[in-house]
């Protein structure tokens, strides 16, 4: 085994995705242990800051550019990174698990004849392998697996890899333009939510459930969130009755979230609720009832009504952000 | 036009997982199987699309016997015709792809559904290699979805957002919630499913790409501390998440 790593960036509005950038971190302390090299390929128009991911440890980043590629599209995106990883001959690809990652890396998969592996919350060598961890039913169950498959690709979640501080090195950025492109699939126009930050990517999450009583007092969910920066999520009981949508679920058929703090507000902690959030690294619980099962888990509770809590909260934080 | 749908039988997202003594897969005791929710709204999206333009869907499920329940469930919804690929082994995520992809090939179908994921491994990514190894256009965690002519158009999810996506038949797509409100089987639906045949095949053996070297219970989270019990804890928490836990 060559060990030569390939990591694949992800770059929106012409700015690297942080989640790219754990990845190259993940990628490249891994390739120091197995003593293998990892490089980086992006596609895309123009993208600021490449040559700042020599910072987490990459040499050099292969930018294969058209304007036309300014959005994502599964074939042109796919065919390119396939052909590049190749004709460079690497044999281990690593990307994020966000939702081009995970629309991506298994058309790559195919077109590689690779074994991959989605989804992964740890990396860790046993021998000369890699053993990649990933949760299952939502978090339920965890499985360690090996890639047995000469070619692998690793997928990894958002927001678990800690990209910690770059250092000062600058990567080698070779620029491609790419000539022959592939529309078979094309992403026409992207409709942003308006100024929401997603469960899925949040350092922090503030999350509603039931206990909110009404659709008409999120806000409350809403205010504690903006204050401290944090994205709304929801429990599958207010989406089911049509309170919040469904991008804002957390759970099982929802979004499996890791932020460092989530604050569970009116939320009593059905399974596959606390599945799909129970690894966040500070779980705060308000509810009414000192029996809800979310405080099993929580690190932080008040068993209270969160109808007095939450504004007491918000004056509170306030009142120290002054 | 033939339409496609792949389901998968899956436990129930209420169900607790406990692991047996193999250390490597799910003790199955006690674990009611489900449909896979997300299917739900895969095989809906193909009858709407029959409903309008006509054609004829089949429903395909790779699995041990058990997972009949799920294809009877589909058939009860409308669907035509139901092939159970039977096996119990264990199968990566690649390995399950080409079996499913044969028998697309085989019903000559151009037009796929799937569940964005199934709720047991949740993997994701079974309908994008199918895809891929079919040669199709594949849209994933889809929803909307719009065919006209060979056309389609479909919104997908993306993170803070949605893309609109535009590709050609032959397609895959993978449905999310939202794209649909799945329709409850019919009393006529269930009886005349029940009467259907489900075809049994024997699906080739392939070599899986990825092992399970354990499979193990996430470690117990320990309860943390009730602050208080009114809002007169609120001072007390907010001063905890600054200078203990130190995450605002």
């Amino acid at each position: 085994m060559t060990n030569k790593f390939l990591v694949i960036i992800e770059q929106r509005n012409k700015q690297i995705k942080k989640s790219s950038i754990e990845a190259v971190k993940a990628a490249s302390d891994i390739a120091s242990k197995l003593h293998g090299t990892v490089e980086a390929v992006s596609v895309g128009g123009d993208i600021d800051g490449l040559a700042l991911l020599g910072g987490y440890g990459i040499s050099k980043v292969t930018h294969l550019k058209n304007d036309a590629l300014l959005n994502y599209s599964a074939s042109a995106y796919t065919s390119l990174i396939s052909n590049f990883a190749i004709e460079n001959n690497f044999d281990t690809v690593f990307i994020s698990a966000s939702a081009m990652g995970k629309d991506l890396a298994p058309i790559v998969a195919v077109k590689l004849d690779a074994g991959i592996a989605v989804d992964c919350v740890s990396l860790n060598i046993e021998g000369n392998d890699i053993l990649a961890t990933r949760p299952i039913f939502a978090g339920k169950a965890l499985i360690d697996v090996k890639i047995i498959s000469p070619k692998k690709i690793f997928v990894l979640r958002p927001n678990v890899f800690n990209a910690g501080q770059p250092s000062a090195a600058l990567a080698e950025v070779v620029t491609v333009n790419i000539e022959s492109l592939e529309f078979k699939i094309k992403v026409n126009e992207i409709k942003k939510s308006e100024g929401k930050l997603d469960v899925a990517e949040a350092d922090m999450i503030v999350s509603g459930g039931r206990g909110m009583k009404g659709p008409e007092h999120f806000h409350l969910v809403e205010e504690l969130a903006g204050i401290i920066g944090a994205a709304s999520g929801a429990s599958r009981a207010v989406v089911d009755a049509g309170w919040r949508p469904h991008a804002e679920q957390v759970g099982q058929t929802g979004k499996t979230v890791s932020p460092n703090l989530y604050i569970a507000l009116g939320i009593s902690g059905a399974i596959q609720h606390l599945a799909g959030m129970r690894s966040s690294k500070c779980i705060v619980a308000i509810n009414k009832d000192k029996d809800a099962p979310i405080f099993q888990i929580a690190d932080y509770g008040i068993v209270g009504d969160v109808f007095e809590i939450v504004p007491a909260m918000i004056e509170e934080i306030k009142k120290i952000n002054s | 036009m033939k339409i496609a749908v792949c389901v998968s039988h899956v436990p129930d997202t209420a169900a607790k997982i406990n692991i047996n003594s193999s250390g490597k897969e799910i003790d199955p005791a006690g674990v009611t199987y489900i449909l896979n929710p997300y299917d739900e709204f895969a095989i809906e999206e193909a009858l709407k699309t029959k409903e309008k333009f006509g054609g004829e869907t089949v429903v395909i499920s790779l699995g041990s016997d058990a997972s009949k329940e799920s294809l009877r469930k589909a058939l009860a919804m409308g669907i035509d015709n139901a092939v159970l690929l039977k096996d119990a082994q264990y199968r990566d995520s690649l390995s399950v792809a080409k079996a499913l992809a044969e028998e697309i090939k085989f019903q000559n179908a151009e037009l796929v559904f799937f569940g964005k994921q199934s709720v047991d491994y949740d993997n994701s990514i079974v309908g994008q290699l199918t895809s891929e190894l079919l040669g199709y256009n594949c849209i994933s965690v889809a929803v909307s979805f719009a065919l006209e002519g060979n056309n389609i158009v479909c919104e997908r999810e993306i993170e803070g957002g949605k893309e609109v996506v535009e590709t050609n038949l032959p397609a895959l797509i993978t449905t999310q919630k939202g794209l649909n409100e799945p329709r409850y089987a019919s009393l006529k639906g269930i009886m005349a499913a029940k009467k259907k045949e489900i075809v049994e095949k024997i699906p080739a053996t392939t070599s899986n790409y990825v092992e399970v070297v354990t499979m193990k219970k996430p470690t117990a989270k320990q309860p943390g501390r009730i602050v208080g019990t009114d809002v007169n804890a609120v001072p007390e928490l907010v001063r905890l998440l600054r200078e203990e836990a130190k995450v605002i």
